[in-house]
């Protein structure tokens, strides 16, 4: 039996520009109806259950704010991830970075406690970045000395940074007053961050995401090294004929990255946590990668992917309580939408032809738009 | 059907369920949740708790309502979702493990008519009550069994945190073991995880290759029990009767039995009873059980067994009865004494015959 007879993939000339866009709405329509064949299946009223899913948990004051607070890290970590991703730079290790930015914040407040005052926030800040930017400086300059892959050597360094993160809980920044219970002290008052909406959670973190959001914008669609990001990553050939150098674009797109990073570590302890404790991320750093390529790896997209996935976690907790709804079903949503994504990016791309083909060539990358 | 006939219909779905969920809030029902960070299929610890919640809706029947939150993250999300039951009407709320401790204070300072219980913290309020077990008076019981199943003296314990819960149990184990192999030596690995089933798996074999021949754990999953099963060496399970996992190998297991607890505790918010108090249980009060013993135990060490039991039940044997050295040989316990329940609430070191150290 011929291959040939087989459906196969024909490149399109060009995916329609329309479509780009249009596809992650695609897919959180198959999502969502996919979703409501699955409850069905398990015994559950569709309509009732995504209700309790999607909009009770975010209908209240309370819910909201705490949709932007869940969205602040995956923001801040995805729109660095982007920018590296945009000139094919991948930086698998947001997670450690924003471990690190936290140890980084953490450790200040914790030098600081007891004689505080109203500099500490803003250097805790200062420090996580520099933290996370100092933890993805090691896979920048691995990548630019020994042409080491920054997607190993900055995973590996998740590890590691999780690791110093539990020594140092269970060792000595361990709270003095606290059993020998594995975290810190509480930060004093001078450490955290203002909450901005009264009985929640919100914090002045947010509105510092939505800054990232407009400068990562500023950056990739109007500077020159946003120009050069885009020509890297789209034809690394004509980037180098123009002399753009590649080795400054590894330390630019780690730094950013790595200092996105750190802040969303430093806002998560001073923030909604309030103390440096063993667990201090449920994985932010690499949901954001989910995020980034959900929005396109544009800032606007990033945001709005933040958001929902940011949702899917908190209807996940809130259906699993009010209906008893599996909690495995929010990974199955997850999962979904990223395969519908994905599967809509190969189909604006290529066509499904039936038959001998008549050409061949190769297809180009699958990326986000530029 | 299109997006926009979608969304009417999902809006006055949103209606009617309004509608529905006011009705049934009318109804007189005390609404009990619980929290818990492993999965409720470990067969473990958030098992265990799940069970309890079950007992719960079965002792008390139309009188209560019960949910819970499993898989939940001991970092920020936690405070959510104590928060969301808190919020929705909630009488009574269980976060089970020590590292949701911070978020139930908040919470409950918020919600001053709520009640809240913390399993395994040290910090209370005016509605907010703490529990745990005396895991570690089970561990002297199968101490004194492990000393007379193993050859070679060489046993393995697979740690989750260095947190006093679990260096107190290897103590007590430790120190019941050598009372009667003064040769034996425990060998501690660290999982770094209450609930990691691969990495459990991997230290067990670890332990084994060095030549262990029990295996004991301090973390949620069978996996050790497995890994015993496979290579033909004993193992001691943790949380819950772990037999069916390795029928051979497991002797016995730590149970913990929250049934009782949670049953009273309900019952007292129905009951309007309910003190913000600190509850220690042990083998005396039930929350602390062994697993149905392994035939192949010999008769008389099945006797020592529940003489142990029956011994610190009573009072008669303290798990911590001096004299006790730490590693570096000093006596930290003398003769005739026995270790406080501050200190050991808070201890933190080894006793002599643990191999490996404490990270400090």
């Amino acid at each position: 039996m011929s291959f040939d007879a087989w459906p196969r993939l024909e490149p399109r000339g060009e995916p329609s520009p329309a479509m780009v866009w249009l596809t992650p709405v695609i897919a959180v329509a198959a999502t969502v109806v996919s979703g409501m064949i699955l409850f069905t299946l398990l015994g559950f009223d569709p309509v009732a259950t995504l209700q309790a899913y999607f909009i009770t948990p975010v209908s209240t004051r309370y819910g909201l704010a705490e949709l932007a607070l869940k969205a602040t890290p995956l923001t801040l970590c995805a729109i660095g991830l982007a920018t590296g991703f945009r000139a094919n730079i991948w930086n698998i290790g947001a997670e450690g970075q924003l471990t690190i930015g936290a140890i980084c914040g953490g450790g200040v407040a914790l030098a600081a406690w007891g004689h505080e005052g109203p500099w500490l926030l803003p250097v805790m800040m200062v420090a996580g970045v520099l933290g996370g930017m100092g933890w993805a400086a090691i896979p920048a300059w691995l990548r630019v000395r020994f042409n080491a892959s920054e997607i190993l050597t900055s995973l590996m360094l998740v590890y590691v940074a999780s690791l110093l993160l539990d020594y140092l809980m269970h060792g000595p920044w361990r709270d003095p007053e606290g059993f020998n219970f594995p975290q810190s002290r509480q930060f004093g008052p001078d450490a955290l961050l203002p909450i901005i909406v009264s009985e929640t959670r919100l914090h002045l973190g947010s509105p510092l995401a939505l800054v990232a959001v407009f400068s990562g914008w500023l950056l990739l669609a109007r500077s020159f090294v946003g120009f050069q990001i885009r020509v890297i990553g789209l034809t690394p050939l004509a980037a180098g004929y123009a002399g753009f150098n590649q080795r400054r674009l590894v330390w630019i797109t780690l730094m950013i990255g790595g200092g996105l990073s750190g802040l969303a570590g430093v806002i998560e302890v001073a923030g909604p946590i309030g103390q440096l404790t063993p667990s201090i991320s449920p994985g932010y750093g690499f949901t954001a990668i989910i995020v980034a390529f959900l929005g396109r790896l544009h800032p606007v997209g990033i945001l709005a992917a933040a958001l929902l996935v940011a949702l899917s976690y908190i209807g996940g907790e809130a259906a699993q309580i009010s209906l008893r709804l599996p909690l495995a079903v929010t990974g199955v949503f997850q999962g979904m939408l990223l395969f519908f994504l994905l599967a809509s990016d190969v189909l604006i791309r290529y066509r499904v032809r039936l038959g001998a083909s008549s050409h061949r060539r190769p297809a180009p990358a699958a990326q986000g738009i530029r | 059907m299109d997006r926009r006939q979608f969304l009417v219909s999902t809006a006055a779905g949103a209606v009617t369920l309004a509608a529905g969920t006011a009705a049934v809030s009318a109804a007189d029902k005390l609404k009990a949740g619980f929290i818990y960070v492993g999965p409720v299929g470990d067969f473990g610890y958030s098992y265990q708790h799940d069970l309890g919640r079950k007992a719960v809706e079965k002792a008390l029947g139309d009188r209560v309502e019960t949910s819970f939150a499993e898989n939940v993250s001991e970092g920020a999300d936690a405070e959510r979702v104590i928060n969301q039951f808190a919020s929705t009407g909630y009488g009574i709320v269980f976060a089970t493990s020590f590292g949701f401790m911070n978020a139930a204070v908040k919470v409950a300072a918020r919600y001053p008519k709520i009640k809240f219980e913390h399993a395994t913290g040290y910090k209370r309020g005016p509605n907010l009550a703490t529990y745990s077990a005396r895991f570690y008076e089970g561990r002297t019981v199968v101490g004194r069994i492990v000393a007379h199943m193993t050859k070679n003296g060489k046993i393995g314990y697979i740690g989750s945190f260095p947190i006093p819960e679990v260096v107190n149990g290897i103590n007590a184990f430790t120190i019941a073991l050598r009372r009667i192999r003064p040769d034996a030596e425990v060998h501690v690995i660290w999982a770094g995880s209450w609930y990691d089933p691969g990495k459990e798996s991997a230290a067990a074999k670890a332990l084994i290759d060095q030549g262990c021949d029990v295996i004991c754990q301090h973390t949620d999953s069978p996996a050790a029990v497995q890994a015993a099963q496979e290579r033909g060496i004993w193992a001691v399970g943790q949380s819950s009767d772990m037999t069916s996992f390795g029928p051979k190998a497991h002797l016995t297991a730590i149970v913990e039995n929250w049934t009782g607890y949670y049953v009273d505790r309900v019952k007292a918010v129905l009951d309007d009873s309910w003190k913000p108090i600190d509850t220690w249980g042990g083998l005396s009060s039930g929350m602390v059980q062994l697993a149905p013993l392994n035939p192949a135990i010999p008769a008389d060490v099945q006797d020592l067994a529940k003489q142990t039991i029956a011994d610190i039940s009573s009072g008669a044997l303290h798990p911590f009865a001096g004299p006790i050295k730490d590693q570096t040989g000093k006596l930290v316990v003398a003769e005739g004494q026995h270790a406080s329940d501050p200190d050991i609430l808070s201890m933190a070191y080894f006793v002599e015959g643990v191999q490996g150290t404490l990270p400090t």
